[in-house]
This record gives C-alpha cells, structure tokens and sequence, in this order.
C-alpha cells in the first residue's frame, strides 16, 4: 500500500494544479475568505491557464539554451584543446553564481528594453551556471578504466564522446537541468517587476492591492508546478542512473 | 626559445585565452561606445567612443593602454607582465571614466548624466577576465585571495572618497539619495545577516537532531525542500497575514517591531529559505564523519555530548560552513526582494530605478548588491578552505 501512496499523491497534485488552472471559479469559495472589501478572489486581469503556459514556455526557453551552451561549454573545456580554459571556468562559474537573478534582471533592461527578454536573459544566464558545473563534474569523473578501454577499443574521440563520455554522464548532468529548471521557474516570478508576462504577474497584482488570495494562487500554482518538475526530472535521473549503473547524486 | 611577446618569427605562440581576450577588447574600443551622454537622467543617450569622450591626450592613452595590454593577453607571457597589464588596463579604466564624465559634462550643468556605456563595461569585463585567469593559475593560497579583495575595496574606496567619479551618473543618483543609501544598506546587510543567524541558531540543533532521529530526518528535509520552491516574492507576500494577525493579537509583539509589512515578513521569509542549506549540510557533514573516528572516541568513553563537540562537530565544520555560504550569498541576493513588500535594503533602488526607467538607480542598487555577495563569497570560500586544510593537518 505504501509504495503506491507516493504516486496517488501526485496525480491527485496534478489533477488539482489542471483544474485550478483551467476552471479557477470552481476554488473561489476556498480563496474567499482571504481578500477583503470584496475584492476579485481570481485574478481578473488575464486568465491564469495563459499565464501558467507562458511561464513555462518562458522557463523551457530558457533551459534549453542554457543546456545547449552549458554543456557544449563543458565538453569543450574536457577536450585536450579547451584544457587551458578549465580552471577559468571554474572561477567564472564561482564568480556567477553570487550574482543576484534581480540584479541580472535589472541590469538586462537597459540592453534589451523591458518584457520578456531580460527575463530569458536572466533565466538563460542563472541556468548556465548549476548545468554547466555538473556536466563539468560528470565528464570529469568518469571512470578511467571505461575511458581508457573505448580508447583501447579503438573508438576516435568524437565517438568516445557520444558513445561513451555523455550517456555515463547524462545522470549528473540531468541532476543539473533539473536545479536550474527549479532556480528558474521561480526567479521567472520576479521577471513580472519588468514587465514579463508570467506568473509573477497575479502574485505582484496581490503585492500592489493587498489581496492575499492572489499572492495564494500565483505562489502555489508556481510551487506545484516545481514539486511536479523536480520529481519528474528526479524519476528521469534515476532511470538514466540505472541503466548508467552510476549512482544518482 | 624566448618567452618574449616578440619571439622571433615562427616561434610566437598564442594564448588561447588571450585570443579571446583581445577579441573582445578590440571589439570594445573600436566599435563599442565608451561613454553615454544624457541631457537630463530620463531621456535617450548619445555614444560616445573612446576619443570622443576623453580630453586631447587621455584618449589616445586610453587607446594605447588598451592595445598593449590586450597584446600582452594575445601571446604568452610571463604570468607577472599579464598580471601587471591586466591591472594597469583596469586602474586607466577606472581613473577614465571618472575623467569622461567630467570632460562630457558641461561646466555648471546639473541635469546632464554621463555614464559609462557597452564598450567601458566589456573591456572591464575583458580585463577582469584576464585578471581572473592570472589568478586562478596563481594559484593563491586563501590569505592572498581575501588579501586581493582588500586592496580592489580599498582602491575603489579611494576612488569614490577622491571624487574622481563624482560626474558619472551613477554617484549623482547617490549625493541625492546618500542619507536613504546608507540607511537601506544597512537593513539589506541587517536583513541578510541576522535571518542567517537566526537560521544558523535554529538550524544547528535541528541538523543534529535530524542526524541523531533517522525517522525525522526525511521529513524535515522534505518539508524545507517544499519551501524553496515556493517563489521569494510569493512567501515574502504569504507572510504579510500571519505577521500581521500576530502584531494586532499578540501583546508586545508591535512593540518588537513585528508588523504585516516591512522588514518582519522580509526576515521571516529569508530565515525561512536560510534554513535548508543549514540544515541539510549540517546532517550531511556529521553523516560524512569517518566510523573510525567516532569509534575511537567511543572507546576512549566520551559522553554523547563530549563526542559531538569534540569530534563530530569539529570535523562535520568545513560541510556546514559551504551551507553557511550558500545561505549568505543567496539571502544578500534575496534581500533585494524585500523592497516590494516595504522592507527596504537596496532593492528599493531597483525597483524605483526599474519604475522610472533610470538605469543609474538601478545600478545604485545593484552594484553594492553584486559586490557584497561577491565579498562574502571569497571571504567565507577562504575560510572554508582554511579550516578543511586545518582539519586535514590536524587529523593526518
């Protein structure tokens, strides 16, 4: 019995976040008692299914270049041509990470105007950082011996990459895409204070009007839907592990 | 074979990081505007290049620093002469701008912002990156790196306290705002310390308990991991009802300063992200103390207690200090987020920046920002690596 309570969970998660997305009305009576003078108890300025999509589209966006540049950036510092860079791009990674997402966000607008670019900008920029580290520590620690018999086997080194380097490492580079997906989904919230139409918008549109059941609804639907990612991305890790027979961090 | 950036004809050799280094440089003086003028804070800018912006003889100067120090990145050098050209490229940058602002500002005019555009920022951006590489193959030994730190603040104090950048824009945002930068200030650093010490308090005994008690251990990891996900502007805005019932409801708590909005929810709300990284790394550092050494202290009859302030704390420590740094670097990011909800620090400047559309206040608010966590990080990195080599010492 127990081994299936954990999944009934997050259907009845999933159930709850689509039917609170596609029909709000039906939770206006759970949300009343939070607003005062009559205030709108669901966000009346845009519908809230648009707004989920969006920002997820606008984190997908994000993610995907990030991978893209993160883990050809690592793969090209582990070749013997880009070695030279290795310890730079450490540092770099290290330096990166204390930069605040307001403060990227912010400092992207005078370069890109407002909206939705300096809110990629800064997804795009923050996810770099978590996938680029762990792709570096999974090409990195790769078994020697397993490395060393592709070489004996005669494999050149492109193959030895795609065969053999990248799935022993998709466990932990996995691991990274799903810290960055987590780190974005939320920091995509702040890109409403420029003007990006994400979720962010009903929790800032509650901030301005006092209205507590608008901060609810923004905060939770963004939380659901990175509990659900995270372990989604965290089923997907274990399995690519298993057949790694690496162990997932 | 001579070392020399002139080696003689087939034997000169490219930096492979220079290349890009040069690049770069070359695109930002050459290409990329050194300076924007503004008729008054608002209004669109004009570029302005290097020449442009600089008196008769600094201009040329500027360019000539330029040049040469991005040639000594293009070929390999001595790690010093890099050093030294990175360093030099930097001050002349610094000292510049400072000079642009004065000679593009004209005499008496109040309303007109120079600040420093694309071309200034890349070929810091260049330069530092230089400087980072002389570094990071320097290999410092953690002293040095906090030693390093020191002199760029204190250079950059000098700067600021000589008033060589007193007509770039950034500092004209400041004089009318000093009194309110230095009061929001401090909350940002009072918000972003005191939620950690809080959370260090709390988190401590918590982390041991969840390491000591297997059952509780997964659930208040689990509850804490729940909590991160919640987005920071949403918790901050959360709290506002439960902290202000507690202010109307609760005798003496108003007094205390507890209120819906302001700093109480700001700091509830930051305590609460700190706690996560405490605790998971205090269970993970005490988990990751050798068997041997436990056994050892067993044997010798320590008590429960006398074992974990004398072993299992003292070697647990480096673990739970990279959760004290994490917690640090994010919550000083964090704290800017404080300004939506009335609890000040420097993300009112953001903000206000943000909402009129004047990119200087946005700077005002985020440099000091970016440069605190960027502090915090190498001074906290350095003592994390001082006391790991400590322990290693201690314990081979």
């Amino acid at each position: 019995m127990k081994a299936w309570l954990p999944l009934l969970l997050r259907l009845a998660l999933v159930v709850l976040l689509v039917a609170f997305v596609t029909s709000p009305g039906w939770f206006e009576p759970l949300l009343k008692p939070l607003t005062e003078n009559n205030a709108p108890v669901i966000y009346n300025q845009g519908s809230l299914l648009t707004l989920t999509l969006l920002h997820l589209r606008i984190v997908l966006i994000a993610t995907v270049a990030a991978t893209i540049v993160a883990v050809a950036l690592a793969i090209l510092v582990t070749r013997p041509a880009g070695a030279e860079f290795l310890p730079l791009s450490r540092s770099l990674v290290n330096i990166g990470q204390t930069f605040p997402p307001v403060a990227v966000l912010a400092l992207a607008v005078p370069a890109v105007g407002f909206g939705e670019k300096p809110t990629l900008i800064a997804l795009f920029l923050y996810g770099l950082l978590p996938i680029f580290e762990n792709a570096l520590t999974g090409l990195t620690t790769l078994p020697a011996n397993v490395v060393e018999a592709a070489r004996g086997a005669g494999m050149t080194g492109w193959q030895r990459l795609t065969k053999v380097e990248l799935p022993l490492s998709a466990p932990i580079i996995l691991g990274g895409i799903r810290l960055s997906v987590v780190i974005s989904l939320a920091t995509a919230t702040i890109g409403s204070t420029v003007a990006a139409k994400t979720l962010g918008e009903v929790i800032i549109a509650g901030l301005l009007s006092n209205n507590l059941a608008f901060i609810l609804q923004g905060g939770l639907i963004v939380a659901a839907l990175a509990v659900l990612i995270y372990d989604g991305l965290s089923a997907i890790e274990r399995y690519a592990a298993r057949r790694m027979g690496r162990e997932a961090e | 074979m001579p070392d020399g950036p002139t080696g003689e004809g087939v034997n000169i050799r490219f930096d492979k990081l220079g290349v890009v280094i040069a690049a770069i440089a070359a695109y930002a003086a050459f290409l990329a505007p050194f300076a924007t003028f503004r008729a008054n804070r608002i209004v669109p800018g004009q570029a302005r290049s290097i020449l442009e912006a600089l008196p008769a003889t600094a201009g040329p100067l500027l360019m000539a620093i330029v040049i040469v120090a991005a040639l000594i990145a293009l070929f390999r050098t001595p790690l010093m002469l890099r050093l030294a050209a990175s360093v030099v490229a930097l001050a002349a940058l610094a000292l510049l701008v400072g000079v642009a602002g004065t000679f593009l500002t004209p005499a008496g005019n109040t309303f007109a912002r120079v600040s420093p555009a694309s071309g200034f920022w890349i070929l810091v951006f260049a330069f530092t990156l230089l400087l980072a590489d002389v570094l990071t193959r320097l290999s410092l030994s953690p002293r040095d790196r906090v030693a390093v730190l020191v002199a760029a603040a204190v250079a950059i104090g000098l700067l600021l306290v000589s008033g060589a950048w007193n007509d770039l824009s950034i500092l004209k945002e400041y004089a009318n705002r000093a009194d309110s930068f230095w009061a929001e200030g401090s909350k940002h650093v009072t918000l972003a310390l005191g939620s950690l010490l809080a959370a260090v308090v709390v988190g401590l005994p918590l982390g041991i308990l969840c390491h000591r008690v297997q059952r509780l251990r997964a659930g208040v990891l689990n509850v804490l991991n729940i909590i991160q996900t919640i987005p920071s502007i949403a918790l901050f805005g959360l709290l506002i009802a439960p902290l202000g019932w507690v202010a109307t409801h609760v005798p003496g708590a108003a007094a205390l300063g507890i209120r819906g909005i302001g700093t109480a929810p700001a700091f509830v709300a930051l305590f609460l992200y700190s706690l996560l990284p405490v605790v998971a790394n205090t269970v993970v550092g005490l988990a990751g103390v050798p068997r041997a050494a436990n056994d050892a202290a067993r044997g010798m009859g320590m008590t429960d207690r006398q074992r974990l302030f004398g072993v299992e704390f003292p070697l647990a420590f480096p673990v739970i200090l990279t959760g004290i740094r994490i917690v640090l670097v994010q919550n000083i990011g964090l704290a800017t987020i404080a300004a939506l909800i009335g609890g000040g620090g420097f993300g009112v400047f953001v903000f206000q920046g943000v909402g009129q559309t004047a990119m200087d206040l946005v700077l005002l608010g985020a440099v000091p920002t970016v440069a605190l966590a960027f502090a915090a990080a190498i001074i906290l990195d350095a003592v994390i690596e001082m006391t790991a080599t400590k322990r290693r010492v201690e314990t081979a």
